[in-house]
């Protein structure tokens, strides 16, 4: 890449950034203006639960521009960035877990709590180093990145595309839900990791960590933003749009299309993990739902809301199905699942380009990389 | 003087009829009445020899008496003496009934009675004897049950009561058992010549009457034994392959049926249908539905599932594609979301208007019970019923495919679109048939796995993964390669289950489909030539 010392900059020129940054950082300084400052019984307070609230949603909206990454820009469908997700999310969950140390149910300095009550012995080898931050904070990039590493690797190689690729995905998802239900994994079984206590020693409980914690995913996003920005417009990210519009094509073109998915599906990854990192600690457990496929696609159908290949798009599209989530659980809970299923049908039928379409549209877009090409040219 | 002679010849022709059994009846109930008495005053020692004779006089009550007797439930009238049949001794009355003709007595203080006392070595005494009543019985199947009884319980009193029994027995499988019960006893008298009776037996006595003569003092027994026990082994090991083969099969048969109606959808119209899973679910709550309809038939209601089930879905299958997939026509990934849309929809709608818990579906008795092969395999009818079925439909999904003109016109479309059409092929009505078949088929699917497994609304998302599967394995576009698919995966995971659990297997199959992609991206039976671009 000729441009290797710009290309993370870049990004910062284009308009759509400006705004998306702008609007970000306005929205955290406000959450945490009313909510530092505004008084307990004013109407404009934001209380700590509202706070964590959003930063679920945000880290959602960080898992969707991941999904986004690859499905807007390399035209693969992953139903399985769940699993990629809960990876980050039990690296981090691992990391609490130790925190906790001997303030566990059972008092032991060791082993975490479901040990204990498994009768386990000793730390299984894949524990060690989680007592130390840096450590469980490589592993949250590690983790999802070794494995969409080699996955990636065998599909791509034997070009499995399209399709096959989605359903495969899923089924890894699903391999790894019923692995991690099992006890005898170390992963706490169906429980999951739970009962934490704090982070780099501030209390999970308090209501400033929880605040940090928020902000923190918001600049967690505005990063991610920013080098998935930097990728797509990047030469490499130019390549990764031929192969979604003509897979083919751009193999005999002489391009190494395998090791483009390969990186973009890596980082990708990645991604998701990090917003599995600090999903974690802002709603206290991680378990194997997680891993659920009914989650993996619930994301996909946060990017198409949203807007596909727009990055920005996928952000407004987690944040308001999840949006919607909440109030409809709260208010009818049966209802949900229907309004999801017309929500999968409705959008993919009425508004295959998403909200981001019906923005750009009064816009007149000038039609270049942010346009979604059709899909017939690679399925 | 001629009516008076008719009525003596009657009168002598009815004693020369029904005279005989009236004195024999009397006889024996005159025998019968010793024979209890001396049952009531003997002392516990002499008791043995008079149960023995009971059991022996060849009367059809002297199981009814035997059994009342080992229960405690044997008594005498005190003021009449007369042996009685407690039928009832809860309370202070207790029912009773004559030992001899069975007539009820009504109810007696219990004050008024005495009942027989028993101790346990009686008792042991009793069910050796009621065991070699059992033996005579009519019906083959108590003579069996009886000679299974006296595995490891035969004693040298019964001896030779089973070796005459086994000379008369006409039943292969009786007598078969009571040559085992007769070698079990002669290993435990140890008899090395008994060793080789049983070498070939699956039985678990004999096995655990061999593993005792093997641990025996005499080394000649022991090595014997020893060796018998390893061939034993063998013949168990091939029994559980067996076994596992049949589990298999039926597993690989269930996958067969989920995946064959993709197989269509997916593999023949290149459509996504992530509902599958729900058509499959709605067949078996149609079954279930049927079955409401219907109570207490739960046979007819089956039967009258099949095309029920099938009618439910395909309508159901034509509603999705003309409300969806016609509109998506050509984007793969956007049907496949659309399509598990309406998945969560249709599994709300179970959810809402039937109910979130599992409904129970009859399982019919001519479906029910199992065939017994022999002593380590049984093979579950159900099971059996649903591999039938499943190779029936598979069967009649490749008629209609190859035969007929529908199957014709469904190959054109898939081949060449246009070309199809251009030779006047309604390429429309091909696909809402085509998808309608495919629906009808995974409704076909969910009745008969309503007979294995519980119906809910998750039924068809536990499958529709699996499903993928066999369809991406097999080979998109090739029924053939679903069916080996189907079938080589539902076995594998059987093989793999015992030795890593049933999760760990399911996960081993999938990363190995995963691998085995790599090496054969287009499955099994990849198509060839023009079908295959697409």
């Amino acid at each position: 890449m000729a441009s290797s010392q710009t290309w993370l900059f870049r990004p910062f020129q284009e308009r759509s950034t400006q705004i998306f940054l702008g609007v970000l950082f306005s929205a955290l300084v406000l959450v945490t203006f009313l909510h530092l400052f505004m008084p307990q019984d004013s109407a404009l307070h934001v209380s700590a639960y509202t706070v964590t609230l959003l930063g679920k949603y945000l880290c959602y909206a960080l898992l969707a521009v991941a999904v986004d990454l690859v499905w807007g820009y390399l035209g693969i469908l992953s139903l399985g960035h769940g699993a990629f997700f809960a990876l980050g999310g039990y690296a981090m969950g691992m990391y609490l877990m130790r925190q906790i140390g001997d303030r566990g149910t059972y008092g032991d300095p060791l082993l975490p709590d479901f040990m204990v009550f498994l009768n386990w012995q000793e730390l299984p080898w894949y524990w060690l180093g989680f007592d130390m931050a840096w450590f469980a904070f490589i592993m949250v990039l590690l983790a999802p990145g070794l494995l969409a590493l080699v996955f990636g690797f065998l599909a791509f190689r034997s070009r499995v595309t399209g399709v096959y690729l989605s359903i495969i995905t899923q089924a890894l998802t699903f391999a790894l839900m019923l692995a991690f239900f099992r006890n005898e994994m170390g992963f706490g079984g169906n429980n999951g990791l739970t009962d934490f206590r704090d982070i780099l020693g501030f209390n999970l409980r308090s209501d400033a960590t929880r605040l940090g914690l928020f902000i923190a995913t918001g600049v967690a996003l505005a990063i991610g933003y920013v080098i998935c920005r930097g990728i797509v417009t990047s030469k490499l990210g130019r390549v990764s749009i031929a192969c979604r519009d003509a897979e083919a094509r751009t193999r005999f073109l002489g391009y190494r299309v395998e090791r483009v998915q390969l990186f973009v599906f890596v980082v990708s990854a990645m991604l998701a993990g990090v917003a599995g990192a600090l999903y974690v600690p802002q709603v206290g457990i991680i378990n194997p739902s997680e891993f659920s496929p009914l989650f993996s696609i619930e994301i996909v159908v946060w990017v198409a809301l949203g807007g596909r290949a727009t990055l920005y798009g996928a952000v407004i599209g987690a944040i308001l199905v999840n949006y919607a989530k909440t109030v409809f659980t709260g208010v009818m809970p049966d209802a949900w699942l229907f309004a999801l299923g017309a929500l999968f049908v409705l959008t993919t039928v009425f508004l295959p380009k998403g909200i981001a379409g019906l923005l750009q549209k009064d816009r007149k877009a000038s039609a270049t990389d942010d346009a979604p090409a059709a899909q017939e040219a690679t399925a | 003087m001629s009516i008076f002679r008719l009525l003596a010849g009657l009168v002598i022709a009815w004693c020369i009829a029904f005279g005989p059994s009236l004195a024999t009846a009397q006889v024996q109930d005159d025998a019968a009445q010793t024979l209890l008495q001396r049952l009531v005053e003997a002392s516990n020692a002499e008791r043995t020899a008079v149960l023995k004779h009971i059991s022996e006089s060849g009367d059809e009550r002297a199981r009814g008496w035997l059994e009342a007797f080992s229960a405690g439930k044997l008594a005498t009238v005190k003021e009449s003496g007369a042996t009685v049949l407690v039928l009832n001794n809860v309370g202070r009355n207790w029912n009773i009934a004559s030992a001899l003709n069975g007539e009820d007595m009504g109810k007696v203080s219990r004050r008024d009675l005495a009942t027989v006392r028993v101790n346990n070595s009686l008792r042991k005494e009793v069910e050796g004897l009621l065991a070699v009543i059992d033996l005579a019985a009519q019906n083959p199947d108590v003579r069996l049950a009886a000679a299974r009884d006296l595995l490891g319980e035969v004693d040298g009193a019964l001896v030779a009561q089973i070796e005459q029994r086994a000379q008369v027995e006409d039943s292969t499988a009786v007598r078969d058992m009571l040559t085992t019960a007769l070698a079990i006893h002669q290993l435990e008298q140890g008899d090395v010549s008994a060793v080789e009776t049983l070498s070939g037996s699956l039985n678990a006595n004999a096995r655990a009457a061999l593993n005792n003569a093997s641990n025996s003092d005499d080394p000649v027994l022991a090595a014997a034994a020893v060796k018998a026990l390893e061939s034993i082994e063998q013949k168990l090991k091939m029994n559980r392959a067996a076994e596992t083969l049949y589990f298999g099969l039926s597993l690989g048969s269930v996958l067969v049926l989920a995946a064959i109606g993709l197989a269509i959808t997916f593999g023949v119209m290149g459509v996504i249908n992530m509902a599958h899973g729900e058509l499959i679910m709605l067949g078996a709550y149609t079954t279930w539905g049927m079955q409401q309809l219907f109570p207490g038939q739960p046979g007819l209601a089956l039967i009258l599932s099949i095309p029920a089930g099938f009618l439910v879905a395909a309508l159901a299958g034509i509603a999705i594609e003309r409300s969806v997939i016609q509109y998506l026509k050509g984007r793969p990934l956007e049907t496949l979301l659309a399509t598990f849309g309406i998945s969560l929809i249709l599994q709300q709608l179970v959810r809402t208007l039937v109910s979130p818990l599992n409904r129970s579906v009859v399982t019919p008795e001519w479906m029910s019970g199992s065939i017994m092969i022999n002593e380590a395999l049984s093979l579950t009818l159900n099971r059996l019923y649903v591999i039938g079925f499943a190779l029936v439909v598979f069967a009649g999904l490749m008629l209609i495919m190859r035969k007929t003109r529908l199957g014709l016109e469904v190959r054109a479309v898939t081949q060449n679109r246009a070309m199809a059409r251009s030779m006047g092929i309604k390429a429309t009505k091909v696909d809402i048939l085509t998808f309608a078949l495919g629906s009808g088929v995974a409704g076909l699917a969910g009745v008969a796995l309503s007979q294995i497994t519980n119906v809910g609304p998750n039924l068809g998302q536990n499958y529709i993964i699996d499903s993928f599967m066999v369809v991406v394995f097999g080979g998109v576009g090739n029924l053939w390669g679903t069916l080996v698919a189907g079938l080589t995966l539902g076995t594998i995971n059987q093989v793999l289950e015992p030795w890593a659990g049933a999760v760990l297997a399911k996960i081993m199959v999938l990363v190995m489909i995963i691998l085995f992609i790599q090496k054969r991206p287009k499955g099994l039976f990849p198509q060839k030539g023009r079908a295959a671009e697409g």
